[in-house]
């Protein structure tokens, strides 16, 4: 029995019966709590390296795969396009990504905006994908892994973490017990298991939610990614493939005053849509169809420390920023690569994947940069978010000094595709 | 005081004073922190030589598959243990039978088998593939005679890796009068007059029959801690093979 065999649940009469999975053959490298895309996308890039890990997830993997378009999509930054390439994504994902070719910033729909030039032709600024579609490609490539095994539906009943190892027992797993050296919390932003390793988390909100969604429209976006900057907040459009209509599509996060996100959310369809032809200032023309939205209180949290005894968080679980930039996941994609960088050294070094010398790396590695991306982040929406004739006139003046600096717009850029710092090598489409 | 080398019987008395011992030289900020910073670097190294000196797949996990290898000066197996994931049969050897025993009780919670044997290298018998001896030459009292006892142990097509301060005035500086005044180091650890040139430590290996094929550096910064560098005035690591 090849190791991994077993994953599948039984489906007799539409419902799933429980499943009693076999024995594993060898003891996990990590085990990973949490199989959405940061945690499969860890386990894809350890199983490239032939580290062996364990995703556990409570939800039923179909729910995570139902078919329909749930309006979510991300911004792909290059960088962590070239990871999911290297570690064997890529092929799945061919051909369902809309590649962006520049971001015009803009001081609500007037000109005298910044428009990053990406200035390597080939290599965009992010390629937008439909999250469904990174889910499926994710979840294909991970069940191909050799050295990967869900155990999902289950649900981790108990996780010891101690000097020599981490146990964690499944509930609903026909009473299986798993070991490894480490245990990786890919859980969201309410990690349980980052309160109960009492990992304290800074956050702070925005008096703001964002409603995310998809828009066709009547005029072909050209690979453009808008982030219009109003008082209420920004307005982002990122360019998608057509729809299955034939339409020019983009993705919409839009940014409003807290007391505003229900009813704008619920408007109907033709009214939403004049809401946004307004936003847009005819940028892209008449708008329509529009897919299911979804609203979203819009906050910032990190945790200063991501690293506790055999233990190590990534994604939200570790920290979630405000998606005007659309760096939430590509964060999660860092931490990845990072983390699967220093694991595979590790194994190679014959080292505990659980030393602590291990885990500093990783907290060093990582805790710069999501302070750097968030602080700059959060500096942009606070910049932005002043309202006032002469607030305005200070930003675009501040916008086109930014133009001006080239240093400045490139570390700008470099932000965008995810390049800042010491680079992890997956990052740059190598395996390590 | 402590069980013999033949494993005998352990009292849980003992076991309880190993074990606390054993937990000391594990914590990564505890008393042997320095050399729970300086594993990443040197184990680094050390894996390049086996792939270099074996033909190994540098992404293979168990490069020493199948091989020998005897660590000495053990202490509680910060080496032994990787050398024994790196799929290697393992002796550890240390004079100290207290690290012996924290060393045994350590192996046993991670799982791994490894031969520990508190004994001098001199006593031992047998011939390996792999023999390491890191941060111990610059303790014994006579390296002459102790590189001669190394190189022994070494079977055909062996390859031995060693690892000491240099003897300048920076090593004084930093392992001596910064790292044991801070208190980074216990005091007392090193003798400043007992530390070995590179030069001198070649010399020894070509008097015992061998010939060093590679040497790297070890330095350390603020920023990144201990790290390979070409710059030998600290702290070195060496490799030698036969002839």
């Amino acid at each position: 029995m090849r190791w991994g065999d077993g994953r599948r649940g039984l489906t007799l009469f539409g419902t799933t019966r429980p499943f009693r999975y076999p024995p594993l053959m060898d003891d996990p490298d990590v085990i990973i709590l949490g199989a959405g895309l940061v945690g499969l996308t860890l386990a894809c890039a350890l199983d490239a390296h032939g580290l062996r890990s364990v995703l556990i997830d409570p939800a039923e993997p179909a729910a995570a795969l139902a078919p329909g378009f749930d309006g979510r999509a991300t911004a792909v930054a290059s960088a962590s396009w070239r990871m999911l390439n290297a570690i064997g994504v890529g092929a799945q994902l061919e051909g369902r990504g809309c590649p962006i070719a520049r971001i015009e910033v803009m001081d609500g729909p007037k000109p005298g905006g910044l428009s990053f030039d990406p200035g390597r032709p080939g290599d965009p600024l992010g390629v937008m994908f439909e999250n469904r579609d990174l889910r499926a490609a994710l979840r294909a490539r991970a069940e191909t892994g050799g050295n990967i095994a869900f155990r999902q539906p289950a649900r981790a009943a108990t996780v010891e973490r101690g000097a020599h190892g981490v146990r964690v027992a499944l509930a609903d797993g026909g009473g299986a017990e798993l070991r490894a050296p480490l245990l990786v919390a890919a859980e969201g932003r309410n990690s349980p298991t980052r309160e109960v390793a009492g990992l304290r988390v800074a956050r702070w909100r925005y008096d703001h939610r964002a409603i995310v969604t998809a828009i066709g429209h009547e005029r072909p976006h050209e690979n453009v990614a808008y982030e219009i900057f109003y008082p209420a907040g920004p307005f982002a459009l990122l360019p998608m493939l057509d729809g299955t209509d034939g339409r020019p599509r983009s993705a919409v996060v839009w940014s409003v005053a807290a007391k505003d996100g229900p009813a704008l959310a619920g408007l109907p369809d033709r009214a939403f849509a004049a809401e946004l032809e307004k936003r847009m200032g005819g940028l892209l023309g008449r708008v329509g169809p529009i897919a299911a939205r979804s609203t979203y209180p819009l906050g910032f949290h990190h945790a200063a420390k991501i690293t506790a005894e055999r233990l190590a968080l990534v994604g939200d679980a570790a920290h979630g920023i405000h998606p005007i930039a659309g760096q939430g996941l590509n964060l999660g994609f860092r931490d990845v690569a990072a983390l699967a960088e220093v694991l595979v050294d590790g194994a190679r070094s014959g080292l505990d994947l659980g030393d602590p010398i291990l885990l500093d790396r990783y907290q060093r590695w990582r805790g710069l940069d999501v302070l750097s991306v968030a602080a700059a982040t959060d500096g942009l929406t606070r910049l932005f978010g002043v309202g006032g004739r002469a607030a305005s006139a200070v930003r675009r003046a501040g916008m086109a000094a930014i133009d001006r600096v080239p240093a400045a717009k490139g570390w700008l850029m470099a932000e965008a595709r995810g390049e800042s710092g010491e680079l992890p090598t997956l990052l740059r489409g190598a395996l390590v | 005081m402590a069980s013999e080398a033949d494993g005998g019987t352990i009292d849980a008395r003992e076991a309880a004073h190993f074990g606390a011992l054993a937990a000391d030289w594990w914590d990564p900020r505890g008393s042997s922190a320095p050399l729970h910073q300086l594993n990443p670097p040197r184990l680094g190294w050390l894996r390049e030589q086996i792939d270099r000196h074996w033909g190994a797949d540098p992404r293979d996990r168990r490069p020493l598959a199948g091989r020998r290898a005897l660590d000495v000066g053990c202490g509680a197996g910060l080496v032994a243990e990787p050398l024994a994931r790196l799929g290697a049969a393992v002796t550890g050897v240390d004079a100290a039978p207290e690290n012996v025993a924290a060393a045994r009780a350590h192996a046993g919670l991670s799982g791994l088998a490894i031969d520990y044997r508190a004994t001098d290298v001199a006593a031992l018998d047998g011939l390996f593939d792999l023999v390491t001896c890191l941060e111990v030459i610059e303790h014994v009292p006579d390296p002459r005679f102790f590189v001669r006892a190394l190189a022994a142990r070494l079977g055909e097509g062996g390859l031995l890796v060693l690892s000491t301060p240099n003897r300048t005035p920076r090593s004084r500086a930093f392992l001596i009068d910064l790292a044991e005044g801070l208190g980074r180091i216990p005091r007392g650890t090193h003798d400043y007059a007992k530390f070995i040139t590179p030069d001198e430590l070649g010399a020894m290996l070509a008097e015992a029959g061998l010939r060093v094929v590679d040497r790297t550096g070890i330095a350390w910064s603020v920023g990144r801690g201990f790290a390979l560098s070409d710059d030998l005035s600290l702290n070195y690591l060496l490799c030698a093979t036969q002839g």
